[in-house]
């Protein structure tokens, strides 16, 4: 009984997110931080965040498509 | 006598207190080198890469033996998830235990979780870069 109240631990606001969703975000953070490390100048840097940011979207269409047509 | 040039790697007393600080609090090893606007950016997206994990329930992955894929992910799981630094503690102190299910919310959560120690890590990469002046 004294332990009923620690069996959950931890919670946090529930989200669920779609496939598109989740890989939007992920690209967005991904490309913000690719971008910080990997040039040298505040203006390269914003290019480079945007250019891995759209290789990203590309990948996500492309290869959804890609699935979308290979199954039929 | 010819002089030899000997290229002189920095001590690790120089580098090892941003890159420590780096891991344990992101974004934290830039702001002790004097980069505090590349360091909020970078532990802004470590810090909701992280949350996203935890709003989408994702596990947080425990060492496992077994065969050798099994060790891989979970060891490696493991550490892309320690490598989170306070979040990752923080997190297991507060008592957040999610077990493994199946379907993509919970997938996708797992993923962020690691992919923010991972994240993470590149940020202390480039903490140990500039520390050593090898970038600005």
């Amino acid at each position: 009984m004294g332990n009923r109240h620690r069996e959950k631990g931890l919670t946090v606001p529930k989200m669920n997110l779609s496939h598109f969703e989740a890989s939007l975000l992920f690209a967005l953070f991904t490309s913000a931080v690719l971008g910080v490390i990997t040039k040298r100048t505040d203006r390269e840097r914003v290019r480079y965040a945007v250019q891995c940011f759209a290789y990203f979207l590309a990948a996500i269409f492309g290869l959804s498509w890609l699935m979308y047509l290979g199954h039929g | 006598m010819a002089e030899t040039l000997k290229l002189q790697a920095p001590s690790a007393g120089h580098w090892a207190p941003a890159v420590v600080l780096a891991w344990l609090i992101p974004g934290g090893g830039h702001f002790l080198l004097k980069r505090p606007g590349r360091g909020a950016v970078l532990g802004i997206s470590v810090l909701l890469v992280f949350l996203l994990g935890l709003m989408m329930r994702g596990m947080l992955f425990q060492p496992q033996g077994g065969d050798l894929l099994t060790m891989v992910i979970y060891y490696g799981g493991f550490i892309g998830d320690l490598l989170a630094g306070i979040l990752y503690f923080l997190t297991v102190w507060l008592g957040y235990a999610q077990p493994d299910m199946a379907g993509h919310v919970h997938d996708y959560g797992t993923k962020f979780l690691v992919a923010a120690g991972l994240l993470n890590l590149l940020a202390m990469v480039d903490a140990w870069e500039i520390a050593t002046g090898k970038k600005d």
